[in-house]
């Protein structure tokens, strides 16, 4: 019964929902890697990428497991799955382009445990995306979580130039301006509302 | 060692996740459960208390498999177990109630990639035998429960008037609403890591101030 | 996240055989496990389901003292079927003890502001108007949202919803419709002030069902009257 556009997918993915200010989901890296513009972009284009393969093995697995009858095996599955494609990704990028390899670096294997990919799987099954969907839902969220990640970094950076208090250094102050840029994403909310 | 020792040694164990070690406030893990289900107390503490459940089992079976695990596949048997415990919790909750299922949604499968999980057996269960595994998972667990109720308890107070969905004001009570939309919880987690930093300022303060106090005296 | 971090060590080496051996017995283990819960907890869960879509469909009609299952077929006449058929869609008709059709229950879904929103909501033949609605699955925001779920005024749209149909039958006379502010007309739904996002997703499932479902019901209505006395 979902009747939804593809473009209001993708558009409540990146936007109206974003992953990381709405749905809190990959806060881990959100709060880690955003630290500057340049990193913050190539984990954010990695992430996007493996959620793109996620969802669509995502897609494949479900289906083989409603056809198998076997629905409880899901979440071990999907966690075997994101992890068996993050080690493929990782060897085809570095077989192909050492040069981007080594720009990522250490960040791939830390996106296993980033829960936006098994959030991202497990919401498209649970709302019954069917294959299409799944494809604009994986594109929204990898473009959600880029954003949320590059605005955070551009915005810490110029932290870096402000006299925060003691007390509040590190993590305290990112998650106040975390709590103020969830409130500006809100103001989203109206877009599409009407589809 | 003696009895005592032991005794104390268990103890710090388990204690240490609740406030030296507190995986929310001090090791900063485990984020997104804990911003995204603390909107109230109840789904807080099931979301506490299923961790925690995962957490200790997974710690014990770890740590009784710890010799028998090759180095090279731990990490994956490690997921395997966690995955397998997570998905008892998911239907164990649901067959309990279904209410408290459709509220957490997701996020309880989603504790397959909470870090703290994966952080402990690695950290602390592959190396200990299984008792203090026991514990160390109880102690973490419980730490990670406190954090989420405290944060949970603002949430709900300030932002729907009720403590566990039962209302403590009148009928004029206007709520901050915004305590329980998504940005709230990212201000009240900030509040709390805040007071945190100030408490642990303070205390290295003190302990200076006694420093230089015996120094001076010593001098004299 | 550095502390879960892996620390490189040069593993002893161990046979692939040892290898083998290790995750096949983790596996096997986790397996017993999983199918174990499995097997225990399924029936419970089916029986909760069950018992809580009986008390939201009593909730929604009080007299009813049976139901009965239907699902449309590709020629849109509506043929029984089993209760827990793996059918896409369900109507439930309800009637009393007195083997009379009360009403009609059906099912909606579709994205909220969260996350996706189910709700039953039941049509009286009779009054040819929605007599109630019950939010079964949402994940609102707790204090503004989920008051689609709890908020008297808005549930009191839903006390009498006009859907009569227009002369052929085919077509919803006037479509439902969301308005901000008290609504004029039956057929219009008053959004709940602060939750507008919320409250027009609900109207908007309730209209799209209703466009489609209610000139169904109205077309079959004598098969499901008379299957009552089956």
């Amino acid at each position: 019964m979902v009747t939804e556009q593809y473009w209001f997918i993708f558009l409540n993915a990146a936007l109206i929902n974003n992953f990381v200010l709405s749905s809190f989901l990959g806060i881990c890296p959100f709060l880690g890697v955003s630290g500057k513009i340049s990193t913050a972009s190539r984990m954010g284009a990695a992430v996007a990428f493996v959620m793109l393969i996620a969802s669509l093995s995502a897609y494949a697995i479900h289906q083989a497991l409603v056809a198998l009858n076997a629905e409880y095996l899901q979440l071990i599955s999907y966690i075997v799955v994101i992890a068996s494609a993050v080690q493929l990704v990782e060897m085809v990028i570095k077989k192909f382009s050492p040069a981007l390899f080594r720009a990522l670096g250490i960040f791939l294997p830390l996106i296993t445990t980033n829960c936006a990919i098994l959030g991202l799987a497990l919401f498209q099954t649970n709302r019954h995306y069917d294959f299409f969907q799944s494809l604009s839902f994986a594109l929204g969220a990898g473009a959600g979580f880029t954003i949320a990640l590059v605005v955070m970094a551009g915005i810490r950076e110029e932290l870096q130039l402000s006299s925060v208090p003691d007390v509040l250094k590190g993590a305290g102050i990112t998650l106040m301006v975390a709590g103020i840029l969830s409130m500006a994403f809100m103001g989203f909310a109206g877009l599409g509302g009407n589809g | 060692m003696s009895e005592e020792r032991i005794q104390s040694e268990k103890m710090a164990i388990f204690l240490k996740g609740l406030w030296k070690e507190n995986p929310v406030f001090v090791m900063l893990l485990g984020m997104c459960p804990t911003l995204a289900v603390t909107n109230s107390v109840t789904n807080a503490l099931v979301m506490g208390v299923a961790t925690m459940a995962v957490l200790t089992l997974s710690n014990i079976l770890v740590s009784s498999l710890r010799k028998l695990i090759p180095a090279q596949v731990r990490i994956a048997t490690y997921i395997l177990i966690i995955a397998t415990f997570v998905t008892v919790a998911d239907y164990a909750i649901k067959a309990a109630s279904l209410e408290v299922h459709k509220a957490l949604g997701a996020f309880i499968a989603l504790i397959v990639v909470n870090c703290i999980i994966l952080g402990r057996a690695e950290a602390f269960a592959s190396k200990n035998s299984v008792g203090k595994a026991a514990l160390d998972g109880l102690g973490m667990g419980l730490g990670f429960t406190f954090a989420l109720f405290l944060l949970g308890a603002v949430r709900e107070v300030l932002g729907n008037g009720s403590f566990l969905g039962m209302p403590l004001f009148g009928e004029r009570f206007q709520p901050v609403t915004l305590m329980i939309l998504p940005g709230g919880a990212f201000f009240v987690l900030g509040a709390y890591l805040l007071l945190f930093n100030w408490l642990k300022k303070r205390k290295a303060e003190k302990e200076e101030e006694k420093i230089v106090f015996f120094t001076g005296e010593e001098s004299i | 996240m550095s502390e879960t971090g892996i620390p490189i060590q040069a593993p002893p080496s161990v046979g692939g055989s040892r290898l083998m051996l290790a995750m096949g017995s983790v596996g096997f283990i986790a397996g017993i496990l999983i199918v174990f819960t499995f097997q225990f907890t399924q029936p419970i869960i089916k029986a909760n389901e069950k018992a809580f879509l009986e008390q939201s469909i009593f909730e929604v009609f009080p007299q009813t003292a049976y139901k009965k299952v239907f699902t449309p077929d590709e020629n849109g006449v509506l043929q029984p079927v089993a209760e827990d058929a793996e059918v896409p869609y369900k109507i439930y008709a309800c009637y009393d003890a007195h083997h009379a059709l009360t009403g009609v229950v059906l099912g909606a879904s579709g994205q909220g502001f969260q996350d996706v929103i189910h709700l039953i909501y039941g049509y009286d033949p009779r009054q040819q108007a929605i007599v109630g609605m019950k939010v079964l699955q949402s994940t609102e925001t707790p204090g503004l949202g989920d008051k689609i779920n709890n908020d008297p005024k808005f549930l009191s749209n839903f006390k009498h919803l006009d859907v009569r149909l227009n002369s052929a039958g085919d077509a919803l006379r006037a479509p439902v419709t969301l308005i901000k502010g008290a609504r004029q007309n039956n057929h219009q739904i008053s959004a709940i002030t602060g939750a507008t996002i919320s409250s027009r997703a609900v109207a908007r499932m309730i209209a799209q069902s209703a466009a489609i479902n209610i000139p169904l019901i109205y077309k079959n209505l004598k098969r499901l009257e008379e299957a009552g006395n089956e």
